[in-house]
């Protein structure tokens, strides 16, 4: 539904540059796969998509529209249409794991209470934990979590999302689940996903197109298949690990 | 902490300026609070809040609060009156025992000391909970929400604060002035001399002057907290620090305001005359 344009973005942190001139395209309903070393990077490209910091370069445009310049009630707007599923998941700990999920649509009141609850089910099916409804996410395992986190995403109905290594911590089988989860929201909602992922098989699984960065530095994008048989020895220490 | 800038990001930007460190720290401060609180009024008044987080607020805040105040005041109120009884009775003065211990409470240990003890208890609270939820990124979830976290956090604590301040300084007072009518019967005044002295000496006047004061504590506290909260940084000892920051702020900007507004208050009432 959306479409993503990333130029000459570049970030850094007192005096260190994290991000060095990345540039990305993803296409309306495409599936990007970022992977990379622990550190190269990723969160911080995702956070600034999502526009949580300010690049000290570049352009991110989403949907035809530059996000960088924008102040944070200008980012709010176009924030309806962005969900990010965090890392670390991120729930809000005072709330339930229905008022976590439901949230988004909760406080924009773009649905009644019951639809938001029917919703909240449905998409606590589909991440494969149902019925934990009135769980607080102190009682939750770590991968729990994170499903929780994907749901909270998905209620927002986005048409980018941003998926921060949402398989990592995960038993293969609920990975596996995860990835169908992933590929099927973008077949039924031809939503546009950008995944941050360390995890190979499931990269080659979901992936329309691959991007490798290293150190802040994009290396190589391409085809699943075109990374595979990649010569930059950076690329292949990944893909053959 | 600007109007875009809702997250933990003001830390970096605010190495930026030269000039004498403690300056830069301190008008960064005053401006970062003034907006904060510029914002949760603005919001209050358009009613963008969330009541029910308001009421939830308050009964915490309360309910965490006025137990330690009474306590906390009913000595104080008992303490006074054992040394200022003493002295009164033995000067003859034992008909200004009430009245001075209920002045005082009134119009400054009452509201101070409440201001005190919610600046420990829930300004405290609000520090951790707020610079938790920066840590653990739970802020940042917010704004991908859409959700300004000025609106969801800051506003239904500072109004809470404010309207909840001046209820804990009319219990503190209520305890003080109770600890020292107990206290001042054992060394020689009657209950009857202590509440005559009261009605002679204070009025609704004194009454009203000291919970103005809270009002003005509650909103010091609540913005303060929450400012100190969200610019919490990132690491285990960052809430600590947060909190502990919190508290020291307020109780020093209790005592300090409470200097200035003694004298625009005790001003006020004198061009009222
Ligand atoms: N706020 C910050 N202050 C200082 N350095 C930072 C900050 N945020 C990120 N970094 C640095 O930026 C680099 C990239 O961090 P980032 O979190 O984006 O990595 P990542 O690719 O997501 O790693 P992982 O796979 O381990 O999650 C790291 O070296 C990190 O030390
Ligand atoms: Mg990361």
């Amino acid at each position: 539904m959306s479409e993503l344009r990333v130029a000459g973005l570049s970030y850094s942190v007192v005096d260190r540059l994290i991000l060095k001139g990345v540039d990305l395209e993803v296409r309306q309903g495409e599936i990007l796969a970022v992977m990379g070393m622990s550190g190269s990077g990723k969160t911080t490209l995702l956070r600034c998509i999502a526009g949580l910091i300010k690049p000290s370069q570049g352009s991110i445009t989403v949907d035809g529209e530059d996000i960088v310049p924008m102040t944070e009630t200008q980012l709010n707007r176009v924030r309806l249409r962005i969900g990010l599923v965090f890392q670390y998941a991120a729930l809000f700990d005072s709330l339930t794991v229905r008022e976590n999920v439901g949230f988004g649509p909760l406080q924009h009141r773009t649905k009644t209470p019951a639809a938001v609850a029917e919703l909240v089910t449905s998409l606590l099916a589909d991440v494969g934990m149902p019925g934990t409804e009135g769980m607080l996410p102190a009682e939750l395992s770590g991968g729990m979590r994170k499903r929780v986190g994907l749901a909270r995403a998905l209620a927002n109905e986005p048409g980018l999302l941003l998926y921060d290594e949402p398989t990592s911590g995960l038993d293969p089988v609920i990975a596996r689940t995860i990835d169908d989860l992933i590929v099927e929201t973008r077949d039924q909602r031809g939503v546009t996903s950008v995944v941050v992922s360390h995890d190979i098989p499931s990269i080659f699984r979901i992936a329309d197109r691959v991007a490798m960065i290293d150190q802040g530095v994009i290396v190589e994008t391409g085809t699943p298949t075109e990374l595979r048989r990649s010569s930059d020895s950076r690329v292949r220490a990944f893909v053959d690990a | 902490m600007a109007s875009n800038d809702a997250g933990g990001e003001g830390a970096a930007a605010r190495r930026a300026p030269e000039g004498p460190g403690w300056l830069v720290v301190a008008a960064t401060f005053v401006g970062e609070t003034s907006i904060l609180a510029g914002q949760a009024a603005w919001l209050a008044m358009r009613g963008k809040f969330s009541l029910r987080e308001t009421i939830r607020q308050m009964a915490a805040m309360g309910v965490d609060s006025i137990p330690i105040i009474m306590l906390t005041c009913a000595a104080t109120g008992s303490v006074l009156a054992f040394y200022v009884a003493d002295v009164l009775v033995r000067f003859g003065g034992a008909g200004f025992v009430g009245g001075m211990i209920a002045l005082s409470f009134l119009l400054e240990l009452g509201p101070v000391l409440a201001g005190v003890m919610v600046a420990a208890r829930s300004g405290a609270a609000v520090a951790a909970e707020i610079g938790s939820m920066v840590v653990t990124e739970q802020i940042d979830a917010l704004r991908m929400m859409s959700v300004p976290p000025v609106r969801y956090l800051v506003a239904p604590r500072v109004l809470a604060c404010i309207l909840m301040m001046p209820i804990c300084g009319l219990f503190a007072d209520m305890a003080g002035i109770f600890g020292g009518l107990v206290m001042a019967s054992t060394h020689g005044v009657t209950q009857s001399a202590f509440m005559e002295s009261i009605r002679t000496m204070a009025t609704h006047a004194d009454l009203m002057k000291g919970l103005a004061k809270t009002l003005w504590f509650g909103l010091t506290i609540a913005v303060v907290a929450c400012h100190q909260g969200l610019n919490t940084q990132r690491g285990a000892t960052g809430v600590g620090a947060a909190t502990t920051r919190s508290v020291v702020l307020c109780v020093v900007f209790i005592f300090v305001s409470d200097f200035f507004l003694a004298q625009v208050l005790s001003g006020a009432s004198a061009s009222m005359r």
